[in-house]
């Protein structure tokens, strides 16, 4: 968001990666990918790729920080230094530290914390490749992963971002439109009740016009669900 | 597993994994799988997997060394691979993993870094070697010193123009002079293990990892671990090392 | 493709609430009941729970379970049970004899790093205490241990403990299977006993994995 150029991001329908103004981009996902982990899962759209890992429910330490009738999550997203165009240096930045908040707050609501008090549940999302939509993309990963670990769950969380380009109304935003975008909303929901979790803006739009992304978003991320729970299911076929 | 299993194992001439002493785990390479960076690599040995991503950057040339490419080689050993890794700037073992594979590449001479001079004394090409383990089953020197070199061999050099890197075009590949591997050998009592798993490098005495060049020649070195080594058994690592570095550069 | 039994993910409705009641690994919402893991459905006398495929222990009562000792207390010990939340083992569950244990060194009895098979008398909250009074409780000595995901133990006993006996009688071993997902083994075949447990811990939801057992074990 905020910057400005003089290309067209979208013409005659097309988007410059060819999509249509409410498609979305290649999905690819696979769970239980961590040994180590408790739970794990790979999630690319188009050209970004997280991996998520949990785990726990463990022991917390310092016990200062247990909570005595439910576990806590804790969560930390990092973007590996070769993932974006221009290296960026490891640890976490600001944006990263606010995104592992906004992250947890958007997983917290789904999980069933009370069944394991004074214990921890450990998130952890790596960003492999940024091209736009990374918090969203993590997002499906952690949720993925959660289910691969046995966190007895409400419902899964999806996650997909919204947005304008060019004046026209977009679902999954990659890199480029990101940068160039009049908004871009990423959102996250829990898809039985339709519950967001997660809804953050930045840009410029009219409250129906946001209203609109939301609607959209919300449905077009029964395509998302379906990736998700076929992923789950095809750890267990042979 | 328990250490006592493991060593008992050992000590009877076992693995848990039922593995010969000098034999490696399963290895599987696959390069250029991170779009983003000019080079990258991801090697799985074992369950054992670490992603390498590099990076070309523009900076400033060391003073001593004015018409030369920079290259900086870093490893996070971040807690999504291990329940034992911390969250946190790197520890002493990611440090060492970095500066291991580090010596590996620079003083074997991997890289030509004179090609990679841009204006001498001012400006020159950055190479960065991001090391990312992401999950950890013992060896994570071999894994991330072969992972390093295999996306050095995939990197490409971007286009400059007018001081602004163009990335999304090649000027030349990365050019490289030589190939190093690196192999580290463990020794508990009077064994010497190749590739150990997690558990076992947890009950070692010690080990050695031997960067080794094409011509047999080792350009780089590290003993590790709590106990001292005997000269002979110095001596038998090493060249244990220099046998099953020619293995592993036939996978390259 | 090998026949799985029927999957189900969290969040999945699995029926109304007027059709069975809800049991473990299920919630109720809006009238229907609602599983909360990854897992297999299983309906017992109109009570629907979902196993899990995946996940930590979770302690109850009476659960007769594989711990380490970790720690050795004043009155007791700390035990790991492999779940989330350390154990106790109280001086008065393990012991018979009156001890003083203020002139006592307890370690005698049990020390840091011996394996016992006990079980678990009482859960409150993040508190478990163990008692090793039942005649099967000891100390196990020797042998192996290994960890399989907790809700697999049922698979891995099998109906009337056919599946576990099956390995034994097979591989000429003791192994005891602590509901917390610790193994214990000790015997002459005993890496093919846990070949044998491995498998059966990865192929826990395939039907007809009995068979790929027994042909594994006449090797």
């Amino acid at each position: 968001m905020g910057m400005k150029t003089d290309e067209k991001l979208i013409m005659n329908g097309k988007r410059l990666d060819g999509r249509k103004k409410d498609e979305i981009r290649e999905i690819e996902m696979k769970v239980g990918v961590i040994p180590n982990a408790n739970g794990s899962a790979q999630v690319r759209f188009g050209d970004t790729v997280a991996i998520a890992g949990v785990y726990g429910p463990r022991p917390l330490f310092p016990k200062h920080l247990q909570e005595s009738d439910r576990a806590i999550i804790k969560c930390r997203y990092n973007m590996a230094p070769f993932s974006v165009e221009e290296r960026v240096r490891p640890g976490p930045s600001r944006r990263a530290i606010e995104i592992s908040k906004v992250t947890r707050l958007a997983l917290e609501p789904a999980l069933f914390l009370e069944d394991y008090p004074e214990t921890v549940v450990d998130v952890y999302i790596e960003i492999l490749q940024a091209d736009g939509s990374t918090r969203v993309t993590g997002i499906n990963a952690a949720s993925l992963a959660l289910a691969d670990a046995g966190v007895p769950m409400k419902d899964l969380v999806v996650a997909l971002s919204g947005g304008k380009i060019n004046d026209t109304l977009v679902l999954d935003l990659c890199g480029k439109e990101d940068n160039y975008s009049d908004a871009d909303i990423p959102i996250a929901f829990m898809p039985r009740k339709k519950e967001i979790t997660l809804l953050q803006m930045d840009g410029e739009l009219t409250p129906q016009e946001i209203k609109t992304i939301i609607k959209n978003v919300l449905k077009a991320g029964e395509e998302v669900y379906k990736k998700q729970k076929e992923a789950l299911m095809k750890k267990y076929e042979e | 597993m328990r250490p006592e299993y493991v060593i008992k194992l050992l000590e009877s001439g076992e693995r848990i994994d039922e593995r010969k002493f000098d034999a490696f785990r399963d290895i599987k390479i696959e390069t250029g799988i991170i779009k983003r960076a000019e080079g990258s690599a991801r090697v799985k040995i074992g369950k054992t997997d670490v992603i390498v991503g590099i990076k070309t950057e523009i900076g400033e040339p060391f003073s001593d060394m004015p018409n030369m490419g920079i290259l900086k080689t870093e490893a996070e050993f971040t807690p999504i691979a291990s329940p034992d890794f911390e969250s946190g700037p790197p520890g002493e073992d990611a440090t060492e993993l970095a500066r291991i594979v580090d010596r590996g590449i620079r003083e074997s001479g991997c890289i030509d870094l004179e090609k990679l001079c841009i204006k001498e004394g001012e400006k020159a090409w950055q190479i960065f070697v991001d090391i990312q383990i992401i999950n950890h089953d013992g060896n994570l020197i071999d894994a991330s010193a072969l992972a390093a070199v295999a996306a050095l061999r995939v990197t490409r050099v971007p286009k400059l123009e007018d001081d602004k890197i163009i990335r999304d075009k090649t000027e030349m590949k990365l050019p490289l002079l030589h190939t190093p591997i690196t192999v580290t050998v463990g020794k508990f009592s009077d064994k010497f293990i190749i590739d150990p798993l997690k558990e076992e490098e947890e009950i070692l005495d010690s080990k050695i990892s031997v960067a080794v060049m094409e011509d047999g020649k080792i350009c780089a070195m590290q003993k590790s671990g709590e106990s001292s080594l005997s000269m002979e058994d110095a001596n038998e690592m090493i060249d244990l090392a220099v046998k099953k570095s020619k293995e592993m550069r036939k996978l390259l | 493709m090998a026949e799985t039994r029927e999957i189900v993910i969290p969040g999945e409705v699995l029926c109304d609430a007027k059709e069975k009641k809800p049991s473990y690994g299920t919630f109720i919402e809006d009238g229907k009941i609602i599983s909360k893991f990854l897992g297999i459905p299983r309906d017992s006398a109109g009570y629907l729970s979902v196993v899990p495929l995946s996940g930590v222990y979770l302690p109850r009562g009476n659960d007769k379970i594989i711990g380490f000792i970790t720690g050795v207390e004043k009155a007791g010990w700390m035990v790991d049970i492999n779940a989330p939340w350390s154990a106790f083992l109280p001086l008065s569950e393990a012991v018979d004899e009156f001890i003083d244990f203020k002139k006592t060194d307890i370690s005698r009895f049990y020390d840091v790093n011996d394996v016992i098979y006990a079980q678990v008398s009482d859960v409150k909250r993040g508190d478990v205490v163990l008692s090793m009074r039942n005649p099967m409780a000891r100390k196990l000595k020797d042998g192996v241990t290994i960890k399989i995901t907790p809700s697999k133990v049922p698979r891995l006993i099998g109906k009337e403990g056919s599946m576990i006996n099956a390995i034994k009688e097979k591989t000429g071993t003791i192994i005891r299977v602590g509901q917390n997902g610790v193994v214990w083994i000790s015997g002459e075949k005993t890496d093919k006993a846990i070949k044998a447990i491995k498998l059966i811990e990865k192929k826990s939801h395939i039907i007809g994995l009995t068979d790929e057992i027994t042909e594994l074990l006449s090797d």
